[in-house]
């Protein structure tokens, strides 16, 4: 296993009082292998691959559980070993590309500097290899944007010179957070043909959140969905999407609007919305907006479980 | 001309220009054609979606349509008068009736205020109103797009994604526009959040008279909310016609490959769908090819299209394309 992660718990102390973000996440992870990870937002995916990566500064964050990567602990790890690993053989793209990028400096010499930071060479051939690695994202006139600040590109040519960036350490994880949300159908085919390849060159393990299904279906080879902190249902692509479990999962796959065919008037949302996180409901945190909720989700919390395709739910369970 | 058909904004030839490196560097002071040549009718009452590969001036175009930007080039028309080149107190009038939605919520509003001021702030500044008719006013909107009343006193990263969307568009709605142009207000959230907006989108249309250009990479969202489909090529719109025609029967090369490019939940067995799959570099709006600019990439490119840039021209009602071997 590249990355063990167990009973994953993340708490931010706030006026209000304690919002449990993350509420007992484990997963593992295999060298080779692509994560994908959907839910709801706000549902803690953001908020724990941040914690596996060690980037929460919040000093009101609580961590609780263990981060194994490679069988090496990181929760507690000193942060001057956390950058090193950053960078050197952990990567991660973030949500929103500004906060990876600086508006004062050009994208050209920030890649460059990331390069620098990590591996001993000249700036001219750090310039080269980013030169390279724009084109490999489909920067039209790679030589040209490297001259560029971040406001004088387009959100998704942003996006891509964050995807170089990170990519630019060929890491062994790669953590990306919806790295292609501000990305066109045909431009998305080409990162996700070069996650695929960093794969296939490097086994590379893969985490891929994004809420984009349709990508989740063409990338992953495991799925992971969430719901209000916690890890709703597992399984594998296949399995998943041929026969979802959860009454979340359903409904969210119910949500996509038709490529084709008939146009429903209405899209089917599910009613209501998530809980807050500073007063989870008692029970199933689904249960309030779950169209099969009984007795025995009131009271208690439904698990996970082992297998390998598994839900987090009472009727599943019962089935 | 019934009310329906009469265009509530049109572009002419409209372009925008911006000039990118200075005089000492490398290759110099150079200007970038972010959108070049488009002529776009909106008509009031439907939804325009505007889609295209990324960086191909889709947000600059939306932003010159509610001069958030200034036109370098073309016209620029609202209700059939010259909006060009009107000076911002000119503007002012104008301002209340477009309105635009950004693609990023929580960077077009202020982390220390509260959302309940946010909300207001149009109205204090365009409206006559009292400090009781605006606190009136912010509840009604909230609930027009379902935020509960406890919700006036949060801030902005006390709500979820799509909560933060809500507000955006609260507040875009907040002076009864005419016209909001949505640059890519879904992109973020999670497909039910989406579906949620999209269903809110539809019903403020229906209640409000309201038109709508939105923009989106998601072709599924696009075309449920669609009533009309403009695809844009570096700069420019290469397609344009009924969502649901533009979807079954793209015309031009580039909006088939992009239309097959989709990803989709195969419930199907793979292999169904072919996909066509673009070649060639991505061109540059620095220097773009000469003839028609798809033509480096395009599967069925001609000797004709290196030399001609093939004109916008209708096929058949409604239905335009550019270029010279449509798929008609
Ligand atoms: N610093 C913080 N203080 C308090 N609450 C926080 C903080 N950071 C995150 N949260 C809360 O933790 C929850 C999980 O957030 P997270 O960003 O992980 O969601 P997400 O699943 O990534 O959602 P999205 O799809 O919208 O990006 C949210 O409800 C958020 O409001
Ligand atoms: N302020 C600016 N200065 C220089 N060039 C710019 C500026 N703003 C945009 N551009 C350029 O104009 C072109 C169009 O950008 P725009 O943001 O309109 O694209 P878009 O279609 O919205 O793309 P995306 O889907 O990635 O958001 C791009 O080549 C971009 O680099
Ligand atoms: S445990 Fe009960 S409430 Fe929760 S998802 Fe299952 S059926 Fe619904
Ligand atoms: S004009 Fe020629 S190159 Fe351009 S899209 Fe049509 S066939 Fe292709
Ligand atoms: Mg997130
Ligand atoms: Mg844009």
């Amino acid at each position: 296993m590249i990355l063990s992660v167990r009973d994953l718990k993340v708490s931010f102390r706030t006026d209000d009082g304690l919002v449990r973000a993350i509420d007992g996440v484990s997963f593992d992870l295999a060298e080779s292998e692509i994560l994908g990870v959907v839910g709801e937002s706000g549902s803690g995916k953001t908020v724990s691959l941040l914690a596996v990566m060690g980037l929460i500064t919040d000093p009101n964050a609580v961590i609780e559980g263990s981060i194994r990567y490679k069988g090496r602990e990181l929760v507690g790890l000193p942060p001057r070993e956390l950058r090193r690993l950053r960078g050197n053989e952990i990567a991660m793209i973030f949500q929103d590309p500004m906060t990876a990028l600086t508006p004062v400096y050009t994208i050209g010499w920030q890649i460059a500097e990331q390069i620098r930071a990590h591996r001993n060479i000249s700036k001219s051939k750090a310039m080269e290899r980013v030169e390279e690695l724009l084109a490999e994202v489909n920067f039209p006139n790679p030589h040209e944007a490297m001259s560029r600040y971040p406001h004088q590109l387009s959100g998704g040519m942003r996006q891509r010179a964050v995807i170089a960036m990170a990519l630019s350490c060929n890491p062994a994880l790669l953590v990306a957070d919806e790295p292609t949300t501000a990305l066109d159908v045909t431009v998305q085919a080409g990162i996700l043909d070069l996650v695929r390849k960093l794969r296939a060159t490097h086994k590379s393990a893969v985490v891929f959140i994004t809420h984009d299904m349709g990508v989740v279906s063409e990338l992953a080879d495991r799925v992971m969905v969430m719901y209000a902190g916690r890890i709703v249902e597992r399984g594998s692509r296949t399995a998943l999407f041929s026969d979802p479990r959860h009454p979340y999962t359903r409904a969210l796959l119910g949500s996509i609007p038709p490529l084709t065919g008939a146009k429903p008037r209405r899209l089917p949302a599910i009613p209501g919305s998530p809980p807050s996180l500073l007063r989870l409901p008692q029970g199933c945190a689904f249960g309030p907006r779950c169209p099969v909720r009984y007795e025995p989700c009131l009271t208690g919390k439904p698990d996970l479980g082992a297998a390998t395709h598994a839900a987090a739910c009472y009727r599943v369970a019962q089935a | 001309m019934t009310d329906k058909d009469r265009p509530i904004l049109e572009t002419r030839s409209l372009g925008k220009r911006f000039s990118i490196g200075t005089r000492f560097s490398a290759e110099g002071r150079r200007t970038v054609h972010a959108v070049d040549n488009v002529s776009l009718t909106v008509r009031r009452g439907e939804t325009v979606g505007l889609v295209g590969e990324s960086g191909c001036g889709k947000s600059t175009l939306a932003r010159c349509l509610v001069r958030l930007y200034e036109i370098s080039d073309g016209e620029l028309l609202f209700e059939g008068d010259d909006i060009t080149s009107k000076s911002l107190s000119e503007l002012r009038p104008l301002r209340r009736r477009l309105q635009m939605v950004f693609q990023d919520p929580s960077a077009s509003l202020n982390p220390r205020r509260r959302v309940g001021d946010l909300v207001a702030e149009p109205l204090r500044i365009h409206g006559k109103l009292s400090s009781r008719e605006i606190a009136s006013r912010v509840a009604e909107l909230f609930d027009l797009v379902g935020l509960l009343p406890d919700h006036v006193m949060r801030y902005p990263h006390e709500f979820s994604g799509g909560q933060r969307q809500r507000v955006g568009i609260a507040r875009a709605i907040a002076l009864n526009p005419d016209l909001v142009v949505l640059d890519e207000p879904v992109s973020a959230l999670d497909v039910s959040v989406q579906a949620q907006i999209v269903n809110l989108l539809a019903d403020l249309q229906e209640k409000l008279d309201l038109t709508y250009v939105f923009i989106a990479h998601d072709l599924s969202v696009v075309r449920q909310v669609s009533t009309r489909i403009a695809v844009m090529y570096l700069g420019s719109i290469v397609e344009d016609g009924p969502a649901e025609e533009v979807f079954s029967t793209p015309a031009h090369p580039y909006s088939q490959a992009l239309i097959s490019a989709v990803p989709v939940v195969e419930t199907t067995p793979s292999g169904t769908r072919r996909r066509i799959i673009l070649t060639g570099d991505v061109p540059s709006p620095l220097d773009p090819p000469s003839g028609c600019r798809f033509h480096p990439r395009c599967p069925i490119a001609a000797e004709r299209c290196r030399t001609e840039r093939p004109e916008v021209r209708e096929f058949r009602p409604g239905r335009k394309v550019a270029c010279h071997f449509p798929t008609v």
